[in-house]
């Protein structure tokens, strides 16, 4: 049970600068999920929380006691890294157990634990193999049951899911999801992959080149996102973005087409839609019109890429099966009060 | 199909022969080596090129052992080998998880200092050697060759080291540390068991490199008490013979040490103890 805090944490190698200004708070409990590209700092950030990377500035607290100093055997913090890390020369349940070993537990203690924690996770076969001996998704299980068993105050995980095949991904996602409601234990946990951040996280933190972008819960990235890089990251398929120039009571599309805004800033230079906030129109009541250049049929939702005449490529989803086939001409119209409009820096503005 | 099939036989025979030949070619001086020392002294010329003799003695072995100064340079050696092995592996292992784990200033012109010992060649600096020993009041003294043979062997030693190191995922350290090993116990617990093949490996390229030395031998040792064995063998050549039976004799038995050696750290030399470490 651990309540942590980041207040101005930076971290620097020499001159490079990999973060900078990091104000966060998770709370007791809470499920916190880093998410950004690769090389945004995520694993940084992260490995600064498990004291394994030096604080360059700025402090992290556990519970309100300043951390920075503290060596990582005294956080009483667990982590599943990315490469698992099981120790190759030592079984299963050894490798489990190995924290409690080196904090002098006693051997039944210890083996009532590991075994509990092995039934838990659905290793209880294996306790006695080596980890080479283990399938991929038999050595991320140990790398988890290695934290459970230590009843730590905090969970992280850096990319656990990112080496295994799709199916036992999604497995293994329900699998941490029922972890934390069963344990109830604070956790962050790193990604690159937006639908594990939005399936799993109570909050979301998107970073981009060493900058928080925005914090919030999946549902609030999704609607109101902070920023263009924000809305694009976010959301699955991705936001379709065009250029748009200020109008009187609204914006003007590429095609010469006013789209009614009430209250727009005269600053909007772009604006945002999501592919599932795009309709298929009756001429008569679209807005733009184009050709389908790619038609996906996913049976549930089909999507369609689209060539728009004065505006470019769009995607547009829809529910159910569309018969259209690559070359018909498509109307499109924009669902009202679902756009998002980007200034020139790429920051989010409100219609009034 | 029916190509790879006839072919497959025929690549196995040439590649067995291949090997069977190389065995032969390298094995062959030992062969000669053990076949003069079983040929009794009156036998060496007349069956000089006789594969196996017509009468086998051990004769030059037990005359080898107990008359002559054999286990004195036998002992001289183990000593200064295995000491050299010891503090050379031990330093090197030091000196190799800290080039391959920390960023220091200066690592990368120790580095290419080290490399730089490595290429000259050890005529050229015999005398400088010869006077500092000299100075120090070492010469005739075991620990001189020690002291040199750990100098010349901890260059190579480190880098042998260094990439063994390399070799172990660096999110073991941190994982031990995670699960609350301080440096040192990460370094006992988790670091020290997947690194015996590399100080296995270690330890006995710096031994046999101690073991055969006879350059620095020859110049730093003149007195019989303090000979190692591959100088000690130039003894078996007198002023007007060669003992030819009694030299090989000793070759044989000085391969005995090496060859323990190896048996006994040839299970820590066994690779992939870190497979299944990271990933799949
Ligand atoms: N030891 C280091 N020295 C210099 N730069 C580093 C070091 N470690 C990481 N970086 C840089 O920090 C950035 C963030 O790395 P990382 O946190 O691993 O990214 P992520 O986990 O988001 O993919 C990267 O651009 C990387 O190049
Ligand atoms: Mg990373």
């Amino acid at each position: 049970m651990a309540r942590l805090e980041l207040t101005g944490v930076e971290k620097r190698y020499g001159a490079v600068e990999v973060l900078r200004d990091v104000n966060l708070r998770i709370n007791d409990g809470e499920f916190i999920v880093l998410v950004g590209p690769s090389g945004c700092g995520k694993s940084t950030l992260l490995r600064m929380i498990a004291g394994l990377e030096e604080i360059s500035e700025g402090e992290f607290s556990i519970d309100g006691k300043r951390m920075n100093e503290v060596p990582p055997r005294d956080r009483d913090i667990a982590m599943v890294f990315q490469s698992y890390a099981l120790y190759p020369h030592m079984d299963v349940a050894r490798n489990m157990g190995f924290s409690m070993e080196i904090r002098g537990e006693g051997t039944p203690a210890r083996r009532s634990k590991v075994a509990a924690a092995a039934a838990t996770l659905g290793l209880s076969a294996l306790t006695a193999r080596l980890p080479k001996a283990l399938s991929g998704g038999q050595r991320q299980r140990v790398a988890m049951g290695r934290a459970i068993v230590r009843d730590p105050r905090a969970f992280l995980f850096d990319e656990p899911l990112s080496n295994l095949d799709a199916a036992l991904r999604v497995e293994m996602r329900l699998e941490i999801a029922r972890l934390h409601r069963r344990l109830d234990a604070t956790m962050v946990y790193v990604t690159h992959d937006q639908v594990e951040a939005l399936t799993l996280a109570d909050r979301i933190v998107v970073l981009n080149g060493g900058i928080i972008q925005q914090v919030g819960t999946p549902l609030d990235l999704y609607e109101t996102p902070a920023n263009r890089f924000v809305a694009q990251f976010i959301g699955s398929p991705t936001m379709n973005v065009i250029a748009v120039t200020p109008a009187e009571g609204g914006v003007r599309l590429g095609n010469g087409v006013l789209l009614a805004l009430p209250g727009v800033s005269i600053d909007v230079t772009e604006l945002g839609i999501r592919p599932e906030h795009l309709d298929l129109a009756d001429p008569a009541a679209s807005t733009m019109t184009g050709i389908a250049d790619v038609v996906e049929h996913l049976g549930s939702d089909t999507n369609i890429y689209a060539q728009v005449e004065g505006i470019g490529p769009l995607m547009v989803r829809q529910h159910g099966h569309v018969a259209l086939r690559p070359g018909d001409p498509v109307d499109i119209a924009i669902q009202p009060g679902k756009a998002h409009l980007f200034d020139t820096a790429g920051k989010a503005l409100r219609q009034a | 199909m029916a190509t790879w099939q006839r072919a497959n036989p025929l690549m196995r025979t040439g590649k067995l022969a291949a090997i069977a030949f190389y065995l032969c070619f390298a094995l062959f001086p030992l062969y000669w080596l053990i076949k003069i020392a079983v040929t009794p002294d009156r036998l060496i010329y007349t069956e000089g090129t006789a594969l196996w003799p017509s009468e086998f003695t051990i004769g030059n072995f037990t005359t080898v052992i107990w008359q002559t100064d054999f286990l004195r340079f036998f002992g001289n050696s183990l000593i200064v080998s295995l000491s050299t092995a010891a503090i050379a592996t031990l330093i090197a292992a030091g000196a190799g998880y800290a080039f391959s784990r920390f960023d220091f200033r200066g690592k990368r012109l120790v580095i290419a200092l080290m490399l730089l010992t490595q290429m000259f060649p050890l005529l050229m600096i015999i005398a400088p050697i010869y006077r500092i020993i000299a100075a120090m009041g070492l010469l005739n003294s075991l620990s001189s060759l020690i002291l040199v043979y750990i100098a010349f062997n901890i260059p190579f030693a480190t880098f042998l080291m260094q990439s063994f190191f390399d070799g172990i995922p660096k999110d073991l350290e941190d994982a031990a540390m995670m699960d609350g090993c301080t440096r040192f116990q990460s370094l006992r617990k988790v670091i020290l068991p997947l690194t015996l093949p590399g100080l296995g490996a270690t330890l006995g390229f710096v031994f046999t490199a101690a073991w055969s030395e006879v350059l620095f031998a020859l110049m730093l040792i003149k007195s019989n008490a303090s000979m190692t064995f591959p100088v000690g063998l130039l003894t078996f050549v007198s002023k007007f013979s060669v003992d030819w039976g009694q030299m090989m004799a000793a070759g044989v038995l000085a391969l005995v040490p090496s060859c323990m050696f190896f048996i006994f750290i040839q299970r820590y030399l066994v690779q992939g103890l870190t497979s299944g470490a990271v990933k799949g």
